[in-house]
């Protein structure tokens, strides 16, 4: 059963077109990713799901029933925030019940579902404390477990993660990942951070200026990009674009290679000159110039490489993928 | 401060001004005080020395609490102060909240418009307002008090709280959506209270004047049941003769509930005032 259909979802402000007919299908316990650019409309069009914001036309449904009139709190979703959007004034408890109170649950049925929450999330010790004495970490589970003690039937995330810290980004994360995977519930998730799109996502909507772009699983759009956009979206380091003309005269396309499919070759057709070497241990990153563009390779390993060094590279073989000036993918 | 930064020189400089600025502003409040407890003679000798046993007199006060009814002015001009300020607070808070939080044509004129009255005295309209009290019979009614003077502090008022209301989170009015709180409850329960520095703010500025004001009640209400103290306290000034044993007194007993009313406010003021520089 699908969990969210989108069917030619628009949303204007005013004379600007923000969302532009989008056509989204989630499946029941599906973890979806929206990820793009800033000012994509990624966050427009979960506030559209979430009810936060009407559609200026086209469809809605949640579980299979059209949700365009319903108000939030009966959509059966709930929204995890980038700023946590904590109560100031209720303490964790209190956070937690808020909704259940709100929909006239019985006291048993609260009490139970925080104590749930608040095990999966280990805020056992937490209950009594008021926002403005937790850690951004804990105030994060909070926002989460405040989500979780709905019971909805989806989840809604919209960049929770970007205010935590680097490691306490990947914990959570992580956190995220075992509780899709525990709790079974649909999820969808919006992010900027590409790393985030391919470590959680079932599947990706790619999304520029309010229309979708493509829409599979990671690895699907990571090795089968449908255009120029998404190819040199996801993956990092980005994806290396060339006129094509560099290995084939007067060929107006361009040329994508992943810095990893690019080798030393000293008979390769490619030649560079070493800018900057970062050396990570696992792997060595050369960015280099080449006939005047800037071009990433990742070589595996460590190489005792300068800057200044005139390399030779060739591609390996069928790893190369080739737009048209447009953008569009050729081959 | 950090002892690091700080110079000598500059904190004294700094403190003195800030100590002569308190003298001066402090120096009529107390000379009103000290003359209130002092015989009609020595006011005028020696207005700037302290009472001693030889001149110490409450004639002042006994003429205030015999002549006139002074509690009754004493509670009409309570009533009047805190019945503008609840309305102004409320309406203000409220009208604020939409124009902040909803989208919807005629927003921005709206918003100027509700701001107009910022420039407008609102004196200038007395006749009319008089003419418009004595057509609905509200003349000699501490109601036609009230409502003038919320109508007069709700431009300030609207301006800046929608400000501040700006400032509160979107996200938390939305999870408050979400989990089902009605408008109103995300009004009073989630956004007041975090704009709660603002609403002292302008508590505090339409406080003073309201309390103060002697052209309203004059021309509104001077019946003897509606006088407030400010009206109530011109009785001992006349033409010719002006008691100002009595005078005085009254000022002086009339400073003292604004002075706990504004000791209430200020500690909320003063966060107002500094939240937006230090976060």
């Amino acid at each position: 059963m699908t969990a969210l259909t989108l069917t030619n979802v628009n949303k204007s402000f005013g004379n600007v077109h923000v969302l532009k007919d989008i056509n989204i299908e989630v499946n029941e316990g599906e973890f979806v990713v929206f990820v793009g650019p800033s000012g994509c409309g990624k966050s427009t069009l979960l506030r559209t799901i979430a009810g936060l914001e009407d559609v200026t036309s086209g469809e809605v449904c949640i579980a299979g029933n059209v949700v365009n009139q319903t108000p939030p709190s009966k959509r059966g979703i709930a929204m995890v925030f980038q700023s946590y959007a904590l109560y100031p004034h209720l303490n964790v408890r209190g956070n937690m019940s808020l909704a259940l109170k709100q929909a006239k649950e019985s006291k048993e049925t609260i009490e139970e579902r925080v104590a749930e929450a608040s095990r999966m999330l280990s805020l056992g010790d937490y209950l009594d404390r008021f926002p403005s004495e937790l850690s951004g970490g804990q105030r994060q589970r909070v926002a989460i477990g405040r989500a979780i003690v709905r019971h909805p039937k989806l989840f809604l995330f919209d960049e929770p993660l970007s205010n935590l810290d680097a490691a306490l980004r990947m914990n959570t994360r992580l956190e995220i990942a075992n509780l899709h995977e525990q709790l079974g519930a649909t999820m969808v998730y919006v992010t900027h951070d590409q790393t985030e799109a391919m470590t959680l996502a079932d599947k990706i909507v790619v999304l520029r200026d309010g229309r979708v772009e493509q829409i599979g699983s990671p690895m699907e759009l990571y090795n089968n990009p449908a255009n120029q956009f998404v190819a040199g979206f996801l993956g990092s380091p980005a994806m290396n674009f060339l006129p094509a003309a560099l290995l084939e005269d007067g060929n107006p396309n361009t040329l994508g290679v992943r810095p990893e499919d690019l080798m030393l070759d000293d008979a390769g057709p490619l030649q560079i000159t070493s800018k900057h070497v970062e050396h990570l241990g696992g792997d060595t990153n050369v960015i280099a110039d080449c006939n005047g563009h800037q071009i990433t390779v990742r070589l595996f390993g460590q190489h005792a490489i300068r800057s200044g060094q005139s390399l030779q590279l060739r591609i390996a073989e069928g790893k190369s993928y080739l737009f048209d000036p447009d953008g569009a993918r050729l081959s | 401060m950090s002892s690091a930064r700080s110079n000598p020189i500059n904190t004294a400089a700094m403190h003195g001004a800030l100590i002569i600025y308190t003298l001066i502003a402090l120096f009529p409040v107390f000379v009103i005080l000290i003359n209130s407890f002092k015989t009609r003679k020595k006011i005028f000798r020696e207005p700037l020395a302290l009472p001693d046993a030889d001149s110490f007199s409450l004639v002042g006060y006994q003429t205030v609490m015999k002549q006139g009814d002074f509690f009754l002015y004493f509670q009409n001009s309570f009533i009047v102060t805190v019945g503008s300020l609840t309305l102004i607070l409320l309406f203000g808070a409220m009208a604020a909240f939409a124009l902040s939080e909803y989208r919807f044509r005629g927003n921005m004129l709206m918003g100027l418009y509700l701001a107009l009255g910022i420039m407008i005295p609102i004196r200038i309209g007395t006749v009319a307002i008089l003419e418009m009290m004595v057509s609905t019979g509200l003349v000699n009614t501490l109601w036609a008090l009230i409502l003038v003077y919320t109508a007069q502090g709700l431009p300030l008022a609207v301006f800046i709280l929608s400000e501040f209301m700006r400032q509160v989170s979107d996200d938390l009015k939305n999870a408050g959506r979400i989990d089902g709180l009605s408008e109103f409850t995300i009004f009073f329960k989630l956004v007041l209270p975090l704009v709660r520095p603002a609403l002292a703010t302008v508590a505090v500025f339409n406080m003073i004047p309201i309390w103060n004001d002697l052209w309203f009640p004059l021309i509104l209400a001077p019946a003897e049941e509606t006088k407030t103290l400010t009206l109530g306290s011109q009785v001992f000034i006349g033409q010719f003769v002006t008691d100002w044993n009595a005078v005085l007194s009254a000022l002086s007993m009339a400073i003292l509930p604004v002075l706990i009313l504004y000791v209430i406010f200020s500690r909320q003021l003063i966060r107002g005032i500094t939240s937006g520089a230090v976060k």
